[in-house]
């Protein structure tokens, strides 16, 4: 397998900590007044997002410029894929460009993977979301946070996330941010624990590595970092649960709630939140909230990840396992 | 990997002569400095800033003020950074007071073609820009591939392009010594560009 970033599941723990220790030097670059390093220099990246993103695209953006890689920016909608070009075609147009790394945002579940083997590309190819699949860059970043504020900046250097809860709550089922965050974590040794209505968890979700709970206020206290995710109503053709109402009440984090957590205890959303349905201004504008410290931490991740995949003549990241995973 | 070079290599310096030296380099940086007035010590990781801990130390029992000290990661700046896998970062650490205005010594183990100090400069050039930059190596072994010469050198070690020097450092390695050895020949080049850090421990 060569360079890419398809599915968190196949990073090794020692991947992901070297990433994550890439991330932190990115991150002493931001205090510069020059936010710019030469690493991929004459390189140059695509941004193919065929899905609406805002966060994701800006950060794998700002990751990009700041290692001086020429930049492409490619949206689905007015281009020639709205008049129906294939992924395949599409793929085909960036290669005779000559592009070296395609990031690429896609609605069906696979759309990366297909990229990264069907031959179609000679590029390197990143995940940042498809489908109901994997978002890898997401989870790295979250593990970033992670370490950051449970483990500490410098004390974090070189290790993992060994024995921290973490507790992902919302819907699971439409969630590639929740899929990723379960591999990564696990691989990292955090207990996760998946907490849901019974119709927003996907089948199967008992063989995954986490513990699965339908009760929040149990899960609470035995937490060390709380994950919010917004329930995707884009993504719904059937009631899940009978009304937002009543989801926000058992299933939304509010201050009551918040207080039930550990001292040390975080609350982490990937964004874009929706106050009032899953978590309330109150919680959202504590200083628990590290939901703008994700942003800022994603743009460092993404840097070392493009970085370690680009940077050298073949990636610093092993893939041993991508080719079994589907 | 590398015991087979400690045991063909000859030590050409050994612990209290690396104290020595560096004291001998100390007093140079503070008579050619004046004073050591603005000076802010850059070691190149890694062992070269484990030097320029000690050598701020030595310039701070001198003068009797504290001597800024930090350390510049060079990896994304290196002129091989295409030739070789992508290598993990090191730390750079830039004193509070910054770099702009002041004279920055760079410290490095070995000097050899050079190409080190250029992309240091080169990472210099993004983070501000000091009054004047000079050059401290605890060994020249020669063979440079780059105008580039050392301000204050510890050593002066005429080498073959066959032999090899490697430095060891009580903080990384256990004990102070200066390794002169020999080049393996077979299969050891490809094992050698593989390591992590190739060029970062201290064998050049």
């Amino acid at each position: 397998m060569k360079r890419h970033l398809i599915s968190a599941a196949d990073l090794t723990r020692d991947d992901a900590v070297l990433i994550l220790d890439t991330a932190e030097e990115m991150a002493r670059v931001a205090d510069r007044p020059i936010k710019k390093l030469p690493a991929l220099r004459g390189r140059t990246v695509v941004n193919l997002f065929f899905e609406d993103s805002t966060r994701t695209r800006i950060s794998f953006e700002a990751a990009e410029k700041r290692l001086s890689a020429d930049v492409i920016n490619f949206a689905a909608k007015g281009s020639s894929v709205s008049k129906g070009e294939s992924l395949k075609d599409t793929a085909q147009t960036l290669e005779a460009m000559g592009v070296d790394a395609v990031v690429i945002r896609h609605g069906a579940s696979g759309a990366p993977y297909r990229l990264a083997t069907s031959g179609w590309i000679d590029a390197a190819v990143v995940n940042a979301g498809d489908g109901t699949h994997q978002h890898p860059t997401q989870s790295l970043l979250d593990a970033f946070t992670l370490r950051r504020r449970l483990v500490g900046r410098d004390a974090g250097l070189g290790r993992d996330l060994a024995g921290r809860r973490v507790t992902i709550v919302g819907d699971i089922l439409h969630s590639r941010v929740a899929r990723s965050n379960v591999d990564l974590l696990h691989t990292l040794g955090a207990e996760v624990t998946l907490v849901a209505p019974p119709t927003l968890l996907p089948v199967g979700v008992g063989n995954w590595p986490c513990e699965v709970s339908y009760d929040l206020d149990a899960a609470l206290p035995k937490s060390d970092a709380v994950m919010m995710l917004r329930v995707q109503r884009e993504r719904m053709n059937a009631a899940f649960f009978p009304t937002e109402r009543e989801y926000a009440r058992r299933y939304g984090l509010d201050g009551d709630r918040m207080a039930k957590m550990p001292e040390h205890a975080i609350v982490m959303h990937p964004g874009p939140m929706v106050r009032g349905m899953e978590i309330t201004a109150e919680v959202a504008d504590s200083a628990r909230c590290t939901a703008v410290e994700q942003v800022a931490g994603g743009v460092h991740t993404r840097m070392a990840v493009l970085y370690l995949l680009l940077g050298g003549n073949e990636p610093a990241v092993s893939h041993a396992r991508t080719e079994e995973t589907k | 990997m590398d015991t087979d070079v400690s045991d063909a290599a000859r030590p050409v310096l050994e612990g209290p002569d690396i104290a020595r030296v560096l004291t001998r380099m100390a007093h140079e940086i503070v008579e050619r400095a004046k004073g050591a007035d603005g000076v802010v010590l850059l070691g190149i990781p890694t062992r070269g800033v484990f030097l320029a801990d000690r050598l701020a130390a030595k310039l701070a029992g001198i003068t009797g003020r504290r001597i800024p000290v930090g350390s510049l990661d060079i990896t994304m700046y290196r002129d091989d950074l295409r030739l070789r896998p992508a290598r993990a970062l090191a730390r750079t650490d830039i004193p509070a007071d910054g770099i702009d205005g002041r004279l920055v010594v760079l410290v490095d183990d070995v000097l050899f073609s050079g190409r080190t100090i250029r992309a240091a400069l080169d990472a210099l050039n993004d983070i501000g820009r000091p009054r004047a930059v000079q050059l401290a190596v605890l060994v020249d072994r020669g063979h440079r591939e780059l105008p580039i010469r050392a301000d204050y050198v510890g050593k002066n070690l005429p080498t073959s392009l066959r032999e090899t020097v490697r430095v060891q450092l009580e903080e990384e390695d256990g004990r102070d010594a200066v390794l002169l050895g020999e080049r393996r020949e077979t299969g050891a080049p490809a094992a050698e560009d593989r390591r992590p850090e190739p060029a970062r421990t201290g064998e050049r």
